[in-house]
């Protein structure tokens, strides 16, 4: 990327420019990336980490990283957040967000029904639950990775599904455009999609060919059962019988075992005793499995509508990755339980994952897991179940049969049967008989191309007779724009161009200019009425839409809390909005070479009936960072002082400043309290001479005007804000 | 059958018990490959409208193109001989470029009943 095209913080990300010029866009590298960890351990801030990867040139810290000098360490594991609203235009804003808070592997889901589909999409037609994955739509995702990667400073791994009835044209598609990781897994086609076994199979060998060869990295799709499955926590021996035979496969047909990934979720959640279930079989999975990578997976089985009953889980989850390990920790929305993920909730998932890592790092130093006890047991138990299971399925007839006599997804723990199992029949399915034997004359000119063939001529490739293919030389891939220009990019970027690019603003949660927020309260009502109470709320506060998507009972009586989402009506003109101007602070050394120079002393009191000290206290304390640190003396009069008293003692002692501190704000006593202090230094004929400054909880900066006041504080003021009030005041009146 | 099952499970686990963890693992990995070493096989003999799909567009033929050649391939029983060979074989005998073939078989399906 020319330095022209590099992106600048400050900026939206420009879609119209990304979608310039995609004819000829190619992907600047192709496979996949892991972070760099120094073996040594990184050093940040006042700490030294043992397991963390490079930190980013850019990227925005947990909220409590502004104690420790913002640092933002970063899991040695790649972090996965998947983002797809529909709108793939739209999901661009995300990605970058999401890659400034650490995620460096995006996943595309696919929109319904994709996977049925006989072939390959074109164009940019709206999807639902999920993105058409098409040409256009990688290129142009693609090309915002290269920026995106480039603007936080480490490669972003971009990742769909290898899966359905066109597996593999999509992962010729996907090698083409530098996709980085895909799922493929056939198993998951017949068990979920219910595509054809054979079929299934036949098309994944071919596939799995083709992403090798373009270093895609796979993901099989054995953490489902626990999805689909009723007791998710009893399939574990099946489980690891998925992911054996899926691995086993793949390496048959010739794929690397580095680029071989398990995904694989803890499968049990609170109020189940986790980690009885969870850390068995983790631990029995590695060690079967010490050839392969591990992409852990957060539970998505037992989430509710409660987003911080989800990152609890998603917690104890990633505690389990970190005392076994994961090259990937993926992340789930947590608010996936109650609608398509939201953008900042991808953000959530993404945190979730950073502050465990940190707050954890080391653990394996600290403390080692007890095999000798109960834990060894469970395992060895997990891992004879998963044997006894194959010896099942081999003395059965093999995969077909045992697939056809509903072995998977059957909700017992093996070799119990509840006979929920999915069963499904060889001659039937989607693309049921579609599969043709080849013929001896057989040939496909083409690399990377899986079984019987007609052997190359003379050590050529195997495209020597067409003179290169795609994957050879990118120039000969044809690129499709749109097929349906009603339903493209173009026509909804024209839509929220104004939300965009324009003056108008709306808040948004999926796509630009969709208006929709949340709100959040406790009403006291029983559960029938909170949510019709919900409801009507929303419509008063002239929400559109409004829907009541989380109820939790506080008291079958005294009532709930209640969440309500709703599209805002209107828009807001950004040009109407009175922007406060921001404060500029001088440079410490300034101020204090400003305050020495006058010798500045204050007099400083809380006024009224007020007793609260502590904000006062925290201004003046050279303890809390006060006026104190700077050089600035001053004569502290106590709580409950009447104004006239300060201004009294002000002139006596010939203090520079006056500062009061009033907190109590009923009947506007606080406004009342600033305006007498001004209107008393103006009777006794020192205003001129004298700066007056209030602060409290309820003041703000816009208030001195209106007060005859120097300068008004509210909360979250530090000592420096006060003394460079005074020094600006000092220096506007000549005195400096 | 199923206490028959169970039956047969004790039977086999009290078997695996007498195998060391590094046994174990090996035995689930033999049997892994045992049991889809029948289907690698299925795999190298078969193909499917969706492989010779990407083989098409691997030929540098657009998606929509590809999709159509291999329906007139399948049609005229040719798709065991491969999508990509049959487009290879009358860009050859016609002294077509490979898209202009593809685009041919669309236009005419008898043109390829005659290759082989």
């Amino acid at each position: 990327m020319t330095q022209n095209n590099s992106l600048d913080p400050n900026k939206k990300l420009d879609i119209e420019k990304i979608l310039e010029g995609l004819e000829n866009y190619h992907p600047s590298r192709k496979g996949w990336t892991w972070r760099t960890i120094p073996p040594e351990g990184v050093d940040m801030g006042p700490f030294h980490y043992y397991d963390m990867s490079l930190p980013l040139k850019n990227s925005i810290g947990l909220p409590a990283s502004k104690y420790f000098d913002y640092i933002d360490p970063q899991p040695s594991c790649v972090v996965t957040t998947e983002i797809a609203s529909g709108r793939f235009e739209d999901d661009l804003r995300r990605m970058r967000m999401a890659a400034w808070h650490g995620a460096d592997h995006i996943m595309v889901i696919r929109t319904t029904g994709q996977s049925h589909i006989d072939g390959l999409l074109e164009g940019t037609p709206e999807g639902t639950g999920g993105v058409p994955i098409t040409r256009k739509q990688i290129r142009a995702s693609r090309k915002a990775c290269d920026l995106i990667e480039e603007e936080v400073g480490r490669p972003i791994n971009f990742h769909s599904y290898v899966s359905g009835v066109a597996g593999p044209e999509v992962a010729v598609l996907f090698a083409e455009e530098g996709i980085n990781g895909a799922h493929q897994d056939p198993q998951y086609n017949v068990l979920y999609r219910n595509v054809n076994m054979y079929r299934s199979f036949v098309d994944a060998a071919e596939a799995k060919r083709v992403m090798n060869d373009a270093g895609i990295f796979q993901i099989d799709g054995a953490h489902n059962a626990n999805a689909t499955a009723k007791a998710g926590w009893l399939v574990m021996p099946e489980l690891m019988v998925q992911h054996g035979i899926n691995c086993a496969f793949s390496v048959a047909v010739g794929m690397g075992k580095e680029l071989i990934g398990l995904s694989t979720v803890p499968p049990n959640a609170p109020p189940a005793p986790k980690l009885w279930f969870d850390l068995p079989y983790a631990v029995a999975l590695r060690d079967f499995f010490s050839d392969y990578k591990m992409r852990a997976q957060q539970n998505t089985r037992y989430i509710e509508a409660d987003v911080e009953e989800a990152i609890r889980t998603h917690t104890i989850d990633t505690l389990i990755s970190m005392l076994t390990s994961a090259d990937i920790q993926s992340t789930i929305t947590p608010d996936e339980g109650r609608n398509v993920p939201w953008h900042y909730n991808n953000i959530r998932g993404v945190q979730t994952v950073k502050q465990t890592w940190a707050a954890l790092d080391g653990i394996k130093q600290l403390l080692t897991l007890n095999h000798q006890g109960p834990l060894g047991e469970m395992v060895r138990d997990l891992k004879e179940r998963a044997v006894a299971f194959l010896e099942e399925v081999i003395e059965t007839g093999g995969y077909f049969s045992a697939v056809e006599k509903g072995f998977f997804v059957d909700s017992a723990k093996y070799p119990e049967r509840n006979g929920d199992g999915i069963a499904r029949n060889g001659t039937g399915g989607v693309a049921a008989n579609s599969i043709i034997e080849r013929d001896s004359e057989y040939l496909a000119p083409v690399c990377s191309h899986f079984g019987n063939n007609q052997p190359s001529i003379g050590g050529q490739k195997l495209c020597y007779p067409i003179d290169g293919c795609t994957l050879c030389k990118s120039e000969k891939i044809v690129y499709i724009d749109e097929l349906d220009p009603h339903d493209s990019c173009d026509k909804r970027l024209e839509e929220t161009l104004p939300y965009r690019k324009g003056n108008l603003i709306k808040p948004e949660t999926e796509w630009a200019g969709d208006g929709m927020i949340l709100t959040q309260f406790f009403v006291p009502l029983p559960e029938e009425m909170a949510g019709v109470y919900g409801i009507e709320m929303a419509k008063k506060l002239g929400l559109v839409d409004p829907e009541v998507i989380n109820i939790m009972i506080m008291h079958p009586a005294e009532g709930c809390f209640v969440e309500v989402k709703g599209k805002v009506a209107f828009d807001i003109d950004l040009t109407t909005l009175k922007i406060p101007e921001k404060e500029v602070i001088l440079p410490e050394d300034e101020l204090r070479e400003a305050v020495k120079k006058v010798g500045l002393r204050v007099v400083a009191g809380t006024v009224g009936e007020d007793e609260h000290s502590v904000g006062l206290r925290e201004i003046l304390d050279i303890k809390h960072g006060g006026i104190e640190k700077y050089g600035v003396k001053y004569h502290y009069l106590g709580t409950s002082v009447p104004i006239g008293k300060l201004v009294d003692a002000a002139i006596e002692t010939g203090a520079h400043a006056i500062l009061i501190s009033t907190i109590i704000s009923h009947n506007d006593v606080h406004r009342g309290q600033m305006k007498k202090l001004a209107e008393i230094c103006q009777e006794k004929g020192i205003r001129d001479k004298i700066i007056l400054i209030a602060g409290g909880t309820q003041v703000n900066r816009e208030m001195a005007k209106e007060t005859g006041l120097d300068a008004t504080f509210g909360r979250g003021t530090k000592g420096i804000h006060v003394v460079n009030a005074m020094v600006k005041v000092l220096v506007s009146r000549g005195q400096l | 059958m199923s206490s028959d099952r169970i039956a047969r499970f004790e039977e086999r686990q009290s078997k695996l018990k007498h195998l060391s963890d590094e046994e174990l693992k090996d035995r689930f990995w033999s049997l892994c490959e045992e049991l889809v070493q029948p289907i690698v096989e299925l795999s190298k003999t078969h193909t499917s409208p969706s492989i010779e799909r990407s083989v098409l567009l691997r030929m540098g033929i657009d998606s929509i193109t590809a999709h159509g050649v291999v329906d007139r391939v399948y049609e005229a029983g040719l798709l065991g001989k491969g999508a990509g060979h049959v487009v290879l074989k009358l860009s050859q005998k016609t002294g077509m470029g490979i898209r202009e073939s593809a685009a041919a078989i669309l236009e005419n399906k008898e043109i390829i009943l005659d290759l082989f």
